[in-house]
């Protein structure tokens, strides 16, 4: 493993554009994903962040941990300021005003909140209309920057502040809202979904995306061990084993085409992702069945769309 | 020299945004402001204007597409009218607090409920201290002449604020008049191409939208504020500069016939125009009457509107939005420029022309009258409704 290391850190960029002393909470995925994207992306970037946990981390004022054109503005219009951004490049290229012949890619990226919930439509709106960026969804499965409140991205049976377990209560009652399924349903060339836990699988797909002409959409699970009550050294683990249960399956649509980026031939069971996590710990065996049941029935449904069965 | 031509003011408009060669437009269709758009959309599709035009979702991404834009270093526009204002409302503030020069025409509309299209100032009025410079047309030249006035102030490295152009809803948006559409040379001469001193560029990277502590948030606000305020001189500087260049001189505060009157009607947008018809024919009557207008309502230009009503015995204010629970919105205003001035207008404020409501010359005379009685009376209510039944 530790040879493996030593070959790893060759094939990543050296370079960190995601620069060291942000404020993230000790074993945050989602940081951590931000900066293998950072490196993927490289430089010749214009980032747009939306409010939440990332934007707040890495930019209280008058530091930054950005070296690359960044800019925020609110919550829930990402997508349409990256359009804006990407708009005024491609006048200013045509005028002769932007002279600098590398394409450069504007890049959004939001929670889950701000991208399936609040700025749900202004993102519908930029991948309609066709514009040349790529939007990345840092989804830690619930609002993690206000204090864990239930997105449409929490999960079944997991316990927010505002979906909490209790006498009368299951936790989230409805199933993860599918965004990678809505967005590839917009027909735009590339969708794919990714987690930090397997990191060249992450970079490889943000650099197919950004070799890819027109709107392209990437869902990285972003493990929040402060959120999801979960032991912060385990982040890694826990990335895996939601991807070997079935619950956030990795796999690119591609003009269309379904490819399920990692197979497997069993699962392991959404019990052994499931037990490490506070906000599962109310369930029961019964409930677990139910959610088992679930997984099972959309991993097969997603084998079947990408032709494996 | 320009062209003197009959069009719709609707479509002076995008005439003017044609001519400052603008690179972005990002608009939501909203009555009364639609005739701009689809104009600039024309343009573009016809190949006489090379722009990018952003057909958003909604007016809250329109804004947040021209931040984007902006903040890329393109020249940047859009229109909106009414509930589309409200709706950007948030955005609002983000242009002018991150400093970026869009320029917006404002088709100032009612906001529902009940549901009007029709025209008056209750949208701005609900954004009027989000640090814009905001100004008031009176005709068709005027909303074609600050439009163009309009992308030279913001991108004005003294200025760097976002510009609202605003034009009363149907009353001026979709009158046919004569107005003088200059040529595209005179326009290339006037307005230079925009030079935005930070945009986003990998080359040069910066980092916009930070967020402030406690620690500093009042020391970024002041000095957006500072800067607000400190804007007077250059916005008068370009005003005359626009002047030499086209021969139309616009002021912060018109006056007419005010030199020795002692009563004075203010008024703000088209509506000015008619109620100089009936200080005229008040004047006719042998009545000492005239009128102020304010055309620049933010930054406030306190020294000229002191200045204009300096020797007025009776100030009659007519407003076109309710300002609900207090005074009226421009009344609130005015007094409050006026309370530390030695002789002091006694103020009668008078609400009309709500909901695209007409206010005819002869009511005009009414108004006048009914605030003459009101100020020499003393004002017991926060302000009255003119013309209202039930």
């Amino acid at each position: 493993m530790s040879n493996f290391s030593v070959y790893a850190s060759r094939l990543a960029e050296k370079t960190e554009h995601f620069t060291p002393g942000h404020r993230a909470c000790v074993g945050c995925a989602e940081a951590l994903a931000v900066r293998l994207v950072a490196k993927a992306l490289g430089d010749n970037v214009i980032m747009v962040n939306a409010t939440g946990c990332m934007e707040i981390i890495s930019s209280p004022y008058p530091d930054t941990s950005w070296d690359v054109p960044w800019i925020h503005t609110l919550f829930e219009n990402t997508a349409a300021v990256a359009a804006g951004v990407e708009s005024a490049l491609k006048v200013l290229r045509r005028r002769g005003k932007v002279k600098d012949p590398r394409r450069i890619k504007v890049v959004a990226m939001g929670g889950d909140g701000a991208t399936a919930d609040i700025g749900f439509q202004a993102l519908s709106g930029m991948l309609e209309r066709g514009h040349d960026v790529l939007y990345i969804c840092y989804d830690n499965e619930a609002y993690m920057n206000t204090g864990i409140q239930r997105s449409s991205a929490t999960p079944f049976g997991a316990s927010t502040t505002t979906s909490p377990a209790g006498e009368k209560s299951k936790g989230q009652q409805t199933w993860k809202k599918n965004m990678p399924a809505i967005c590839a349903a917009h027909g735009i060339p590339y969708v794919a979904t990714a987690c930090p836990s397997y990191p060249f699988d992450l970079m490889a797909k943000v650099k197919k995306a950004v070799s890819i002409q027109g709107p392209c959409y990437l869902h990285v699970l972003s493990v929040c061990p402060t959120g999801w009550r979960s032991a912060s050294d385990l982040a890694i683990r826990m990335g895996r084993q939601a991807i070997e249960s079935g619950v956030f399956p990795l796999y690119e649509v591609e003009n269309g085409e379904w490819k399920l980026s990692m197979d497997f031939e069993k699962l392991i069971p959404v019990a052994d992702y499931m037990k490490g996590q506070g906000r599962f710990r109310h369930l029961t065996e019964q409930d677990i069945a139910g959610i088992q049941e679930h997984v099972t029935k959309e991993w097969h449904a997603l084998r079947k769309k990408c032709g494996l069965e | 020299m320009g062209k003197r031509e009959g069009l719709e003011v609707s479509l002076a408009v995008a005439e003017a945004v044609k001519l400052a060669r603008a690179d972005v437009i990002a608009a939501y269709p909203i009555t009364p402001q639609t005739h701009i758009v689809e104009k600039l959309s024309e343009m573009v599709a016809e190949g006489e204007l090379d722009a990018e035009s952003i057909t958003v979702e909604s007016e809250h991404s329109a804004l947040s597409a021209c931040l984007g834009s902006a903040a890329a270093g393109a020249r940047t526009f859009t229109a909106t009218s009414g509930q589309g204002l409200e709706l950007m409302h948030e955005v609002v503030y983000i242009a002018s607090s991150m400093r970026l020069p869009i320029v917006m025409a404002e088709a100032n509309r009612a906001l529902s409920a009940p549901l009007s299209v029709w025209g008056d100032h209750s949208d701005v009025m609900a954004v009027r201290d989000t640090g814009w410079v905001q100004i008031f047309c009176e005709s068709g030249q005027d909303a074609f002449d600050l439009t163009l006035w309009a992308f030279r102030a913001a991108e004005d490295k003294r200025v760097l604020f976002p510009v609202m152009v605003n034009l009363d809803g149907f009353h001026l948006t979709h009158v046919v008049e004569p107005i003088i559409i200059e040529d595209q040379a005179a326009v290339d001469a006037y307005l230079p191409p925009n030079d935005f001193p930070v945009p986003l560029d990998p080359r040069k990277p910066v980092n916009m939208g930070t967020f402030a502590p406690p620690h500093i948030y009042s020391e970024i606000k002041k000095s957006q504020e500072v800067a607000f305020q400190g804007t007077r001189p250059v916005l008068r500087e370009l005003l005359d500069d626009f002047a030499k260049h086209f021969g139309r001189k616009y002021n912060f505060v018109e006056t007419y016939k005010a030199d020795d009157a002692e009563t004075l009607i203010l008024t703000m947008g088209s509506y000015s125009q008619t109620a100089s018809v009936a200080v005229d024919e008040l004047r006719a009557k042998g009545r000492k009457v005239g009128q102020v207008r304010i055309r620049l309502w933010r930054p406030f230009p306190f020294d000229e509107l002191r200045a204009a009503v300096r020797n007025a015995k009776r100030l009659v204010i007519l407003d076109r939005a309710i300002a609900s629970g207090t005074s009226s919105p421009v009344a609130t205003e005015v007094r409050s420029a006026l309370y530390n001035e030695e002789k002091r207008s006694k103020i009668a404020s008078i609400v009309a022309g709500l909901g695209g409501r007409d206010i005819l010359p002869e009511q005009f005379v009414e108004i006048i009258e009914r605030g003459e009685k009101i100020a020499d009376e003393g004002q017991k209510e926060p302000f009255e409704m003119y013309g209202v039944r039930g």
